[in-house]
């Protein structure tokens, strides 16, 4: 029949398509926060440079980003992985026995994180004593951990609304949880004391931190698998409820979102650069050196990323909620890249 | 009294249960209505949802102005008949601010002002310019009425979907830009027009380039790839377990792993196509010949099963007919069966395609879950997927992205409803009752 025919045809072409494949356009994977950056710089370097393709961008987070980056070399294998955190040393490990072993970091600058409230919600001032004690499972009551009490903030201080505490953060798939574990519930923790008490009853420094970032699970705080946008939706729903989020998801939507000063510090993109704001991580991403030379346009698309033109402060990637890295480090970036 | 003595003296009815029975026939009346108008009301706020919010994807702001080509300003040097690379570095943009800071009477020292004039419209304007003038390089001197989009966040004021009530630095859009907006509305400059960059524009970060195209060209590759592949397959394997195999224990054992495969989640099909069609075949990331023959695998099953159901409702006097006048097995499979099963097996066919056109799952492993600006020529090259483009837009933070969210949303369900109305035409049009 003509259906058998036509079968053969395409099996034909898958079989005889791998071994025949070059690849012309650059692929990159990794980290949902630097995707909209990446997607920026991709775009206009396609404007810029016809002659080449716009790289293709997956999107899965980035641990994913890293475990395809990992897989091998060649043109059957990602160019480029983004991330939001620096890459681990098992994953470099397990990197180099796949044969990918001459990687370059690039740091791109970076991301606050902030904890957004509706636009109609009284103004907020947290620490990150209230967040830890907001939010962690267990506190410590008598000299003892206890399970969380409290369910109103203004239990915690007395400045804070009377509401029950709701907070949306995401959840563990995503680089955000690991800063948010480590800088916000542990920083929180130690600020509140607990982190001396415990050691001097005698508990090792593991279980101390485990015990710091464990988050409640009694329904004041919940786990949210997708990205900003979804805290969005909870905190847009729920007005009294506080989301994790980007700050350039808060500054793209300001109109509708009120975001809360940590430690008497508003998040702005100066209070990240100058670290007057604690919470934040910085943006890489990761490429193979061996690519630079196989893939068309490889090289000029890190050196297009890499220039002030993009990453500078004046660029649509600062404008788009990127806070850039000082001048200095760009500089030395862009020279470690230029002299190999 | 007097009644109740009437009572008494007609005689007894043999208590039957009717009242009980029609109470119970009400009842489950109750529930079927109710189990309905739940089932409505959640398809109504769901269709609400997406109509409400994504109706206005269809319509895009756009600026009509005279343009000044000026010489001075795409090659100040004069060097464009030596040097063609001039045309295309120059500064188009700048074009386009001028006529606008002209138009609204800015003044060209005003700096800030000219900043936020500029971000009135897209930046797309650089590439449509340079376009314009490589094709039409006489424009250069001259004057032309050219037609641009406006920037997303005008586009989502104009739609007022940007709270403007609020305080002016909570915002994207200056008030100065507001009146702005006002003033060419009302001269007609800044209008709507029916949005077509939605269906032929390809993924972008700029909200108002961005469009279905790639996802529609990759759908469409997917869905003839699954088609071409699966019908045949899906059929034959059908024919020969119905109508050539007798019933034992490996048919059985066939059938169990077929309907086991039916219900099998779509992840599954994604990993076993990353490592077989990837990994293995070193067929490329990301590709519609990829993601087409994910779907193949995950449609096969629901054919199958549809196509043997059909085969079965076919009555067995019409094979004994066939074999009693001295048609071959084959030929009465061929000849008679199988057309009278078609209708079935279109109908199945659509359901298993619509099915593989609103799934992502599987996509994701396979790389299909990306940004893609180009548009794929053959299944080789690299695209996305319509739900996908949804999910991709559904995690923007800008706020205009959300209208084309629901946008596409409206588009993969008219897609599907089409499917769907198909399959039911088909059966009612070619169906046999016996």
């Amino acid at each position: 029949m003509g259906g058998m025919c036509c079968i053969a045809i395409v099996v034909g072409v898958i079989l005889t398509a791998g071994s025949a494949f070059a690849r012309d356009q650059i692929q990159i994977a990794g980290s949902s926060t630097v995707l909209p950056y990446a997607k920026i710089v991709a775009e206009t370097f396609g404007e810029i440079y016809p002659e080449h393709k716009i790289p293709v961008i997956e999107s899965g987070g980035s641990g994913a980003g890293i475990k395809e980056f990992c897989r091998g070399i060649g043109e059957n294998t990602i160019d480029i992985a983004n991330t939001s955190r620096p890459m681990q040393p098992i994953e470099l490990q397990a990197c180099s026995y796949a044969g990918v072993k001459d990687i370059e970091e690039i740091h791109i600058g970076y991301d606050g994180i902030v904890f957004a409230a509706d636009i109609d919600s009284p103004d907020w001032h947290l620490t990150l004593k209230d967040i830890y004690q907001a939010l962690a499972a267990r506190v410590l009551t008598d000299g003892q951990l206890q399970s969380n009490p409290v369910k109103k903030w203004n239990a915690i201080n007395s400045n804070l609304p009377a509401w029950d505490i709701a907070v949306y953060i995401p959840g563990d798939k995503h680089g955000t949880r690991k800063i948010f574990e480590e800088k916000v519930m542990l920083q929180g923790c130690r600020e509140s004391g607990v982190v001396d008490t415990l050691r001097a009853s005698g508990m090792d420094d593991k279980a101390i931190e485990i015990a710091c970032v464990s988050v409640r699970k009694d329904g004041m705080a919940f786990d949210i698998d997708g990205d900003s946008s979804e805290g969005f939706a909870h905190i847009t729903s729920k007005k009294t409820g506080l989301a994790v989020l980007s700050l350039s998801f808060y500054k793209n939507n300001a109109d509708r979102l009120k975001v809360a000063t940590v430690n008497g510090v508003m998040p702005t993109e100066q209070t990240v650069a100058s670290r007057q704001y604690s919470i934040s991580r910085p943006l890489f991403f990761y490429v193979k050196k061996v690519h630079l030379d196989i893939i068309p346009g490889l090289r000029k698309y890190v050196e297009f990323f890499l220039s002030d033109q993009m990453i500078g402060p004046d660029g649509p990637l600062a404008e788009y909620g990127l806070v850039v890295a000082p001048q200095t480090v760009r500089e030395v970036q862009r020279a470690a890249f230029e002299s190999r | 009294m007097r009644k109740g003595d009437v009572c008494h003296t007609t005689p007894m009815r043999r208590d039957i249960g009717l009242r009980q029975r029609y109470r119970a026939e009400m009842r489950f009346r109750a529930y079927g209505i109710t189990a309905i108008s739940i089932g409505m009301f959640f398809l109504g706020v769901l269709l609400w949802s997406v109509f409400s919010k994504g109706y206005s994807a269809f319509w895009q702001t756009s600026l009509t102005l005279n343009i000044r080509f000026d010489a001075a300003i795409i090659d100040p040097k004069n060097i464009r008949d030596h040097d063609s690379q001039v045309l295309f570095t120059a500064n188009y943009p700048l074009l386009v601010r001028n006529a606008l800071a002209e138009k609204l009477g800015v003044p060209s020292d005003d700096h800030l002002a000219l900043h936020e004039v500029s971000h009135m419209f897209s930046s797309s304007v650089r590439v449509q310019l340079r376009d314009l003038v490589l094709g039409h390089p006489q424009l250069i001197g001259g004057i032309q009425k050219v037609t641009f989009l406006a920037s997303a966040d005008i586009d989502s004021a104009f739609k007022k979907q940007i709270n403007l009530a609020g305080s002016e630095t909570r915002r994207k859009i200056s008030n100065r830009q507001i009146e702005w907006m006002h003033r060419l509305s009302a001269d007609g400059s800044l209008h709507r027009a029916f949005n077509t960059g939605l269906f032929t524009l390809t993924a972008s970060n700029r909200p108002e380039t961005s469009g279905l195209g790639v996802a529609l060209v990759g759908s469409l590759y997917m869905m003839l790839i699954v088609l071409v592949l699966s019908l045949p397959i899906g059929v034959a394997a059908a024919v020969y377990l119905e109508e050539y195999t007798h019933k034992n224990r490996f048919t059985d054992l066939v059938e169990v792993n077929i309907n086991n495969l039916a219900s099998v989640p779509s992840i599954v099909f994604g990993l076993l196509g990353l490592a077989v069609f990837v990994n293995f075949f070193g067929l490329p990331r990301s590709t519609s010949i990829v993601g087409g023959l994910v779907l193949t695998l995950m449609t096969l099953p629901t054919i199958i099963i549809a196509t043997r159901s059909a085969l079965r409702a076919v009555p067995p006097s019409i094979r004994s007919a066939a074999l009693g006048i001295g048609a071959s097995k084959t030929q009465t499979v061929f000849h008679h069966v199988l057309p009278l099963a078609v209708p079935g097996i279109m109908t199945g066919t659509i359901i298993g395609l619509a099915h593989a056109l609103g799934e992502t799952a599987p996509l994701l492993l396979i790389g299909m879950v990306a940004f893609v600006a180009n548009y794929p020529i053959t299944p080789m090259d690299p695209a996305t997927a319509l739900p996908v483009q949804i999910y991709m837009w559904a995690n923007e933070a800008e706020r205009a992205f959300v209208e084309r969210t629901s946008g596409a949303i409206i588009v993969l369900l008219v897609f599907l409803i089409l499917m769907n109305i198909a399959s039911i035409v088909l059966r009612r049009r070619f169906e046999r009752r016996w």
